[in-house]
């Protein structure tokens, strides 16, 4: 049974027992006083029925008066007792409950109940959440705005009563308790049938390693995601089969090497993997030559990694360096005029601020910004709170460890397909990227497209599989029409098919499709609504195929074919 | 020793006892049964009832269980008596003696399985 409900019994024990045996001794004495007739003659006391009655109304404060007849004197001298031992009584009891409400540790245990009520209460596949800081919420956000469910645990109480406040189209069961306590995952639904997959998202490294175990054990079958910053920490996720690990920087060094080295489809893998309808990203065209790179950390170490086999000059500036053991290295913060001069910045193509102080970091770019003013500036921004000191700063590429991790968290999450056609994007040239990238950025208006992939097979695409399965034929353009008005065409690309094994990037729209075909489709979310309402509803189907309007009731369609059917007779 | 323990088995025999103190002698017979015995039992049932709430294993919902059963038996035989003497005004004829005694029969076997789990916990206890 309910926890919460025993623990209230066990607090009120002692009350209770106070209650009854006040009420006890009340209805005993009134049981053995003597009464008064109307002659004013000793009557026989009240028998334990008319005791208990007066009792009952007198110790709530009702108090209906004398009942059944007057009271004699030293009746009425028991019943001042009575009152005042009954009202005390109820007193105790009632201060004990207010005080048990307000206990820290029942309303703890109340809010855990409901939690688990809720999430065993979910119907549709949701995502498990650990860990609701700035890349968390920023996950959050985007599944909701997708209409994806998703159950959240976060260690900070305030972050989850924060989450409340913020208007989520669903109702997210939130707890706030440490999610590498097993019990806390359990509770979350983490062997709830219709748990998909798990994000190991907390600022913590440690904290996404011991959830990263703990789902592995208590759940093998799960789809695991997790962050992870170093190489120690991510070697030992990989180790135990964890699904997909990100690191913000190895990624971001990627994307730089990759902008660098091929623009055009780092533009598009950019649009691809952002998050959906948020506004078009700047396009980014770093120079090759000599850079600067300010510190040396972690991050500092994978960006020289990728950034020299890109064929890029590197000078470092780090405060830990030395200049004696590292060729092309300065001791220093790179804040300072000095430094950067003696780095080259007059013959530097671009600059990377990639210390972890936000406050330093921006310092580098105004000061090497006024230096020459014509550099490409990197910076790389810690805190999602500074976003507005970056966005004022405007460097040329800003990197937020919380955005990439969030983006990749959902472009794996919500379009498995979508890894499959990036991998088909390596043996494309730049004029193809280009093309596609034009394309891509027209389709929302100056908002990035979300990416979204749909099987034709009898859960997503009711009609059109069944229509497929008839044998109709049906190609790939006559889908892509508005659900609203067949004359237009639905803004949306298909990037890739996937027929069994065999997969076949950017069809034409004479394509013909077969029932269990999976598309990875680029659409704003509204025409994503449409083509998927096209492709479930029979009737929906028809008009966009042929045009004709079907009401869709049983006994209409029958007229409707009757009606054909004797025109054709006469 | 452990007062807690002392107070509770206390109240669980006391509860028996009262209840068969008023159960026993001819069943249909007034004299034999009265109505502060009754009483008594009742209020003891109903404190040992109170001092088993909030344990949460299997032996204390057992003793909860056949506390909550010997409350029932002895609530529904007072109102039997008080519909009787107060209502209908038949007064304690030997029927309705019968019928209150039967109930607190009924009660006092909940209080006797009482006694027994209260014996085999002692028994099971190690220390």
């Amino acid at each position: 049974m309910n926890s919460a409900f025993f623990l209230v019994l066990r607090r009120m024990r002692a009350p209770i027992i106070v209650l009854i045996v006040i009420y006890a001794i009340s209805v005993f004495g009134l049981t053995l006083v003597p009464g008064i007739d109307a002659e004013g003659k000793t009557a026989p006391p009240l028998s334990f029925f008319h005791a208990f009655y007066f009792i009952s109304y007198t110790a709530t404060t009702i108090g209906f008066g004398e009942i059944p007849t007057a009271f004699s004197d030293a009746q009425r001298l028991w019943v001042i007792v009575c009152i005042y031992l009954t009202v005390i009584g109820w007193s105790y009891s009632i201060v004990t409950l207010i005080a048990l409400l307000q206990d820290k540790g029942f309303q703890n245990t109340l809010t855990v109940n409901r939690f688990s009520r809720r999430v065993r209460q979910i119907k549709e596949p949701f995502y498990l959440v650990c860990g609701c800081g700035e890349t968390g919420n920023l996950i959050c956000r985007t599944l909701d705005r997708t209409g994806h469910a998703f159950v959240v645990i976060e260690n900070d109480e305030l972050r989850v009563q924060e989450l409340d406040l913020q208007d989520f189209k669903t109702d997210t069961p939130a707890l706030a308790g440490d999610a590498r306590k097993p019990d806390n995952l359990l509770l979350a639904g983490l062997r709830h049938p219709k748990c998909r997959a798990v994000l190991a998202v907390t600022n913590d490294e440690d904290a996404n390693l011991a959830i990263a175990i703990a789902v592995r054990l208590l759940n093998p079958s799960i789809a695991l995601i997790a962050r992870g910053r170093t190489h120690a920490v991510t070697a030992n996720m990989a180790s135990f089969g964890t699904d997909h690990i990100i690191n913000p920087f190895a990624r971001f060094a990627e994307y730089l090497a990759l902008a660098v080295a091929a623009p055009e489809r780092f533009r598009l893998i950019e649009l691809l993997t952002a998050l959906p309808e948020s506004p078009l990203p700047e396009p980014h065209r770093p120079p090759r030559g000599h850079w600067i790179l300010c510190g040396y950390g972690r991050f500092g170490h994978l960006l020289a990694d990728h950034l020299r086999p890109a064929g890029i000059e590197l000078t470092i500036i780090d405060p830990e360096c030395n200049p004696e053991e590292m060729a092309n290295s300065i001791k220093g913060y790179g804040t300072e005029a000095e430094t950067l001069r003696q780095a080259g910045i007059d013959r530097a193509a671009g600059i990377i601020a990639g210390s972890d102080n936000d406050v330093n970091n921006l310092s580098i770019a105004v000061t090497a910004a006024e230096l020459k003013p014509d550099l490409f500036v990197v910076a790389r921004q810690n805190h999602n709170v500074n976003g507005p000191l970056f966005a004022a700063y405007g460097a040329d590429f800003t990197m937020v460890p919380s955005h990439i991790v969030a983006q990749e968290c959902i472009a794996i999450l919500t379009t498995p397909l979508l890894a499959a056609f990036l991998n088909l994007l390596r043996e494309r040239d730049e004029a193809w990227s280009s093309a596609l990238v034009g394309r891509l950025q027209g389709l929302c208006d100056g908002l990035t497209p979300a990416i979204w992939g749909m099987k034709l097979n009898i859960a997503e695409a009711q009609a059109a599989y069944r229509a497929l399965m008839q044998g109709r034929r049906i190609a790939l353009g006559e889908i892509l029409r508005d659900g609203t008005d067949r004359s237009q065409p639905l803004r949306a690309v298909t990037l890739l098919i996937r027929r069994e094994d065999e997969m076949i990037p950017l069809p034409p729209d004479a394509f013909p499709l077969a029932p269990g075909d999976e598309l990875l489709i680029a659409s704003s979310l509204a025409a994503r609504r449409n083509l998927e309402l096209t492709l479930y509803r029979p009737s929906e189907l028809d008009y966009v195929l042929t045009g004709h309007e079907i009401t869709g009731s049983w006994v209409w369609n029958w007229l409707a074919a009757r009606r054909k059917h004797g025109g054709h007779l006469s | 020793m452990n007062l807690e323990k002392v107070i509770f088995g206390f109240f669980i025999v006391l509860a028996a006892t009262l209840n068969f103190g008023f159960f026993i002698g001819d069943i249909d017979r007034p004299e034999l049964h009265h109505v502060y015995e009754l009483a008594a039992a009742l209020v003891v049932s109903l404190i040992a009832t109170a001092l088993k709430f909030g344990d949460r294993t299997q032996i204390g919902a057992i003793h909860l269980s056949t506390s909550l059963v010997a409350d029932l038996q002895l609530i529904a035989a007072a109102i039997t008596w008080a519909v009787a003497v107060h209502v209908t005004g038949e007064g304690m004829t030997a029927s309705v003696t019968s019928s209150v005694v039967s109930l607190s029969g009924g009660a006092l076997f909940a209080n006797i399985v009482s006694v027994i789990i209260l014996i085999i916990e002692t028994v099971m206890l190690r220390r």
